[in-house]
């Protein structure tokens, strides 16, 4: 069974709210009409998003790491939020494991956000219905559009690829094998909800070039007392023209 | 949680509304078991009609909390895994089967005794429906517990009490007024000590999810320095309450005085001198506690998810 999910790499995400912003330009575009805004140019700005970035500071002064930390639906494999709404207006794809609302059915309880440990859920305050992430399921199927661009509009906007999207029940996807190899987690896994969407942490940056291999003999930049071999040959020609006005 | 003033009065009237059913259907079968006097047609009647009223009320009530209350009927669907969804369901049973027991006692039908034993059902499945609501979500670690359905249960019959005991001294069955107030006081009583044991419970509650779980960044000193938006969000709204540790105090105190020891008083003196202003005002007293312990019930549980929103940078 499938079961699309983000894999979000906090090592990598600068802050940028690129995410959030290609999010909302995305989703307030569709045919499920826009999220709204209050007062967006106005003081006490509010309205309604899928993604939202936040920053968090580890450590005391002066060792301290500022982690930007992007959050979305996580499409749980357990969504606590789906029995609980009265309507059925929450549901859990099958197919693809996408957690979306049906806004036609949605009676704006609010139910299915008190039952969301990850606060990912918010009303929009026109339209009255519950919204979150839908993954871009607008957009991640559409043949329309070229095969590169069927990815959420989160994970396309991204100008450090910190933004994975795949089929995390897929052992051999990128998702699953970034998981696998660099320590992905899942948020809360107190609550047995076992979110889909992981997250990759922050881990220590080294050089990664050791002494021996610069200064080994058939290394490129062994320092012999010769010149590499382009260098030399713009010398040789330099040397070359100024003998030859001699 | 912000306490939503539409739920409070929705919890509130209808507990009342059950409370109030149970009563009156329970002097109705001690008096037709031989147990007491039969209680007379006029106060099954005007009880049955009053529950109805008060249940039709909170029905009302519980509209106003829907952003789209065009759709209400829809909720009726997700039985099978829903609380709410059983709350649609079973509340209009509840209203229907009070209303027929209520005619039929008026009637004097034959089908009375099977009606009321209907409305009874429907009353025992409603307190369980929406003490669920809130105790099925098991990450409000306040409300994830039993004691919340028998809270729900104790304090809905202590104000039905205490309203049946107001109703019968009114002149509709002086002879159970005794007896009714009797329960009321004995049911206050036990709410009162369920409540507490609820407080008690509360006040020693560690949260299992923590800054730590919530991001998943393992370092003990971690802060949030932007919550990611400035003018607040559903986030803010929906899940904080905003008001002081001093008011939430003084709620608290304000419910465990007016809810529980001063109607018990009223109860108590309005019996002994027979007067039935200070038995109605017993309920209204009572039922005024009940509106600021349904309040702290919603402000106190403290949402797993606040813990994403704590700093505008």
């Amino acid at each position: 069974m499938t079961q699309l999910a983000l894999v979000i790499d906090l090592n990598v995400c600068v802050g940028c709210h690129a995410c959030v912003t290609s999010c909302k330009e995305w989703n307030t575009s569709g045919v499920a009409g826009f999220l709204t805004d209050e007062n967006p140019y106005d003081a006490d700005p509010t309205g309604t998003f899928f993604n939202r970035v936040q920053t968090y500071e580890a450590g005391a002064y002066p060792d301290t790491e500022t982690v930007h930390f992007p959050k979305s639906c996580l499409h749980c494999e357990e969504p606590p939020c789906v029995p609980v709404c009265p309507t059925g207006a929450s549901y859990k794809r099958k197919e693809d494991g996408i957690v979306l609302v049906d806004y036609d059915r949605c009676i704006g309880c609010k139910y299915c956000a008190w039952a969301c440990p990850y606060g990912v859920r918010e009303i929009d305050e026109r339209q009255q219905v519950m919204k979150k992430c839908t993954l871009c399921v607008d957009r991640i199927y559409d043949t329309a559009l070229p095969e590169a661009q069927r990815k959420p509009a989160c994970v396309l906007a991204c100008p450090t690829s910190a933004r994975l999207f795949g089929d995390v029940h897929d052992a051999d996807s990128e998702v699953s094998q970034a998981i696998r190899e660099r320590g992905g987690y899942p948020l809360m896994p107190e609550w047995g909800t076992q979110p889909a969407n992981h997250y990759l942490p922050r881990r220590r940056t080294g050089c990664g070039v050791s002494e021996e291999e610069v200064a080994r003999r058939d290394g490129p930049l062994a320092s012999d007392g010769r010149v590499p071999g382009t260098l030399a040959a713009l010398i040789a020609e330099a040397e070359a023209t100024a003998s030859g006005g001699r | 949680m912000k306490p939503a003033f539409s739920v409070i009065l929705l919890t509130t009237l209808i507990g009342a509304a059950q409370g109030l059913l149970v009563a009156v259907y329970g002097a109705d079968v001690a008096g037709r078991l031989g147990f007491t006097d039969a209680p007379g047609r006029g106060f099954v009647v005007t009880g049955a009609a009053i529950a109805v009223v008060l249940a039709a009320l909170g029905l009302l009530a519980s509209f106003w909390h829907l952003g789209r209350p065009e759709r209400a009927w829809r909720a009726a669907t997700m039985w099978r895994t829903s609380w709410l969804s059983r709350e649609v369901i079973v509340l209009p049973g509840f209203l229907a089967t009070t209303f027929a027991y209520g005619a039929g006692s008026l009637w004097g039908a034959a089908w009375t005794p099977l009606a009321g034993a209907l409305a009874l059902a429907c009353c025992v499945a409603l307190f369980v429906c929406t003490g669920m609501i809130y105790a099925c979500l098991r990450f409000l670690q306040e409300w994830a517990s039993p004691l919340t359905v028998l809270n729900f249960t104790l304090l809905g019959c202590a104000s039905g009490f205490t309203l049946a005991t107001a109703l019968a001294a009114f002149g509709l069955a002086d002879d159970h007024a005794a007896a009714l107030g009797t329960w009321a006081i004995g049911l206050a009583a036990t709410a009162l000590a369920v409540r507490a044991a609820m407080l008690a419970r509360n006040a020693r509650l560690r949260p299992r999810s923590t800054l730590q779980s919530a991001t998943g960044v393992r370092h003990p000193r971690l802060a949030q320095t932007s919550q990611g938006l400035m003018g607040g969000s559903f986030n803010t709204r929906e899940f904080m309450h905003g008001r002081s540790r001093a008011f939430l105090r003084g709620i608290k105190w304000a419910f465990l005085v007016l809810a529980f020891p001063v109607p018990v008083l009223m109860l108590f003196l309005g019996l002994l001198y027979g007067s039935v202003l200070l038995l109605v005002a017993a309920f209204i007293v009572q039922y005024a506690g009940l509106l600021c312990e349904r309040w702290f019930f919603f402000a106190q549980a403290n949402h797993p998810q606040n813990l994403y929103y704590q700093v505008i940078s």
